[in-house]
């Protein structure tokens, strides 16, 4: 049988037909893993033991995990010297429904350290590269799970993770679609935190299929993690198959403003065009707050990620060393000073500052009421449309010599499409919609909460 | 931000830095809060802070005895372990 190119849900039909062969396929699937690993470094633990089949929703399919999310008995670093040795003695419940399906984790993905980055740069391990030219960068900070996707032609999902973008950027810049659910819509317990009131786990795929297959099996309540929703699941697998006519889309001025490529917007302006020809109206509207949501998303971001990596201090798990007779102050500042890469301390730097007295109003409280204000933009915005849609990222994958030389800040600007629907904890998938010196461009198509469906629906209807 | 801040904030966060650390971060950490001051134009006045983006319905989980990690699962993941127990620096 050929796998090469077979789309996922025949693998998995053929699978519970018994029509694999599991040794050919895996020896077949791992020499490409391996050779896409080899080529652009997209793996920080390789998972090439012979899988065990157990039969469900997706019998043997191959799953790569960013390396955020904890995986029993498999190295999960979150892409940081601080946790080079950590083998997680439990699943993330994510991981845990997913293998219960039948699916087989086959390695750990390259990501910027625990989050910290748009380009996936900041990695203490190796730097992912883009399949589609390796001088260009995966974007961030799910890369490795977009880079392999992308450069995978087997049957294949990436678990990815989402703080203010990580996987609508990676899928934008390869070429490949990811979709970020609402906030709470999957269980954050065994989600290595970056920023607790931002993180979401979510899915790549060569499909909008398959980004939804994954989140299917994702999703629901889960007692672990009291961030979760309880709500009931629908099947998205369903949504994506569903006619447009009749849905409103919503097109914000700021999305399309001049610090955006002019081709990019001419692109996704396209892209609106042919949806309306399926039967969807568009009009165009505005989101006043987008000039705040770089602000208050780093602010908040910042100031989680300093609590949430506290306890990242030499003990129990992770680097550790010999004590020495040091004092816990010297101890742990020592750890931490050695085993966090820059940005990580950039931001655990910058956030303690943003909470401390005298501050905290100014910075911290301040950000967190102007979500508030970015959230009801999107609400009111919701009452009138079903859907919004952009650009996902302002440019192509960037090159790394001209990531070098950004200033953080510049950097940080990177976000300014998905800063915003992060913040607020809406849903959303970037899919492609073209490219620009061949490279990439992604659509942004962003919902209500819980609306995962209405961005599916827009999703499949743009194939 | 001043030398010296940075050398306090990193104390309170407990990271060590060198001093080119120091000089890089107090640079790129003066640009980064500037470029935050976008934020002194929004009006939040009787505006609430959101601390989670969906409201979560209070979810306790039910009040039973679940099984948990083993002491030898615990410890597996560090060589500062002694008789059964973490070891850690002294605290005093």
């Amino acid at each position: 049988m050929k796998y090469e190119n077979m789309p996922t849900a025949q693998f998995i039909k053929e699978s519970n037909n018994g029509n694999i062969n599991y040794n050919d396929f895996y020896r077949k699937f791992f020499e490409k893993l391996k050779e896409a690993d080899k080529k652009y470094n997209l793996l920080i633990t390789q998972n090439t033991k012979k899988p065990t089949i157990t039969k469900g929703k997706i019998t043997a399919l191959p799953l790569s995990v960013k390396d955020c999310i904890c995986t029993r008995n498999i190295k999960t670093t979150a892409g940081s010297k601080i946790l080079e040795n950590y083998i997680p003695p439990f699943d993330a419940t994510a991981i845990k429904k997913l293998k219960e399906q039948g699916g087989v984790i086959v390695g750990k993905t390259a990501q910027d350290e625990f989050g910290h980055g748009t380009f996936s740069t900041n990695c203490a391990y190796k730097i992912p590269k883009n399949p589609l030219d390796p001088k260009r960068s995966c974007g961030g900070s799910s890369g490795g799970a977009g880079g392999l996707v992308a450069a995978l032609n087997m049957p294949h999902i990436a678990i990815a993770e989402s703080t203010g973008g990580s996987i609508s950027a990676p899928a934008a810049f390869t070429g490949t679609v990811g979709i970020t659910p609402t906030y709470g819509r999957v269980s954050r317990y065994g989600l290595i935190d970056y920023a607790n009131s931002l993180d979401k786990i979510g899915a790549m795929g060569k499909t909008v299929e398959d980004a939804a297959l994954a989140l299917n099996i994702m999703s629901g309540h889960d007692p672990m993690d009291e961030t979760s929703i309880n709500e009931k699941v629908p099947d998205f697998l369903t949504a994506t198959k569903k006619d447009i006519k009749g849905m409103k889309l919503g097109v914000p001025k700021e999305y399309f403003s001049e610090k955006i490529d002019d081709k990019i917007k001419n692109i996704i302006w396209d892209k609106i065009k042919h949806l309306e020809t399926l039967g969807a109206t568009y009009e165009k509207c505005s989101l006043p707050t987008t000039k705040y949501t770089i602000p208050s998303y780093y602010i908040i971001a910042m100031c989680e990620t300093s609590t949430n990596l506290a306890k990242f201090c030499g003990m129990r798990y992770g680097a550790a060393e010999d004590l020495k007779g040091r004092d816990f102050n010297e101890y742990f500042s020592d750890i931490r000073g050695k085993y966090l890469g820059e940005e990580a301390k950039r931001r655990i730097i910058l956030g303690t500052y943003a909470r401390m007295a005298g501050y905290r109003d100014q910075y911290y409280l301040k950000a967190m009421k102007v979500r508030t204000l970015i959230i009801n933009d999107y609400k009111k915005a919701f009452k009138k449309y079903d859907c919004l849609v952009s650009p996902t990222m302002p440019f192509i994958a960037p090159k790394f010599k001209d990531i070098e030389k950004l200033t953080p800040v510049e950097n940080y600007f990177a976000d300014i499409l998905t800063a915003g629907p992060n913040l607020a904890g809406i849903p959303m998938i970037s899919v492609p919609a073209g490219t620009h010196q061949s490279m990439p461009v992604g659509m942004h198509i962003l919902a209500g909460h819980m609306q995962e469906e209405k961005i599916l629906q827009i999703a499949g209807a743009t194939h | 931000m001043k030398q010296n801040i940075v050398d306090k904030v990193a104390s309170v966060a407990k990271i060590s830095l060198t001093a080119a650390e120091k000089n890089k971060f107090e640079k790129d950490i003066k640009n980064i809060l500037d470029s935050f001051n976008e934020l002194d134009s929004a009006t939040v006045t009787r505006i609430k802070p959101t601390f989670q983006p969906v409201e979560a319905k209070t979810a306790l989980r039910e009040d039973k005895e679940e099984s948990c990690l083993t002491q030898k699962e615990a410890l597996a993941n560090t060589a500062l372990n002694e008789k059964g127990f973490f070891k850690g620096p002294k605290a005093i």
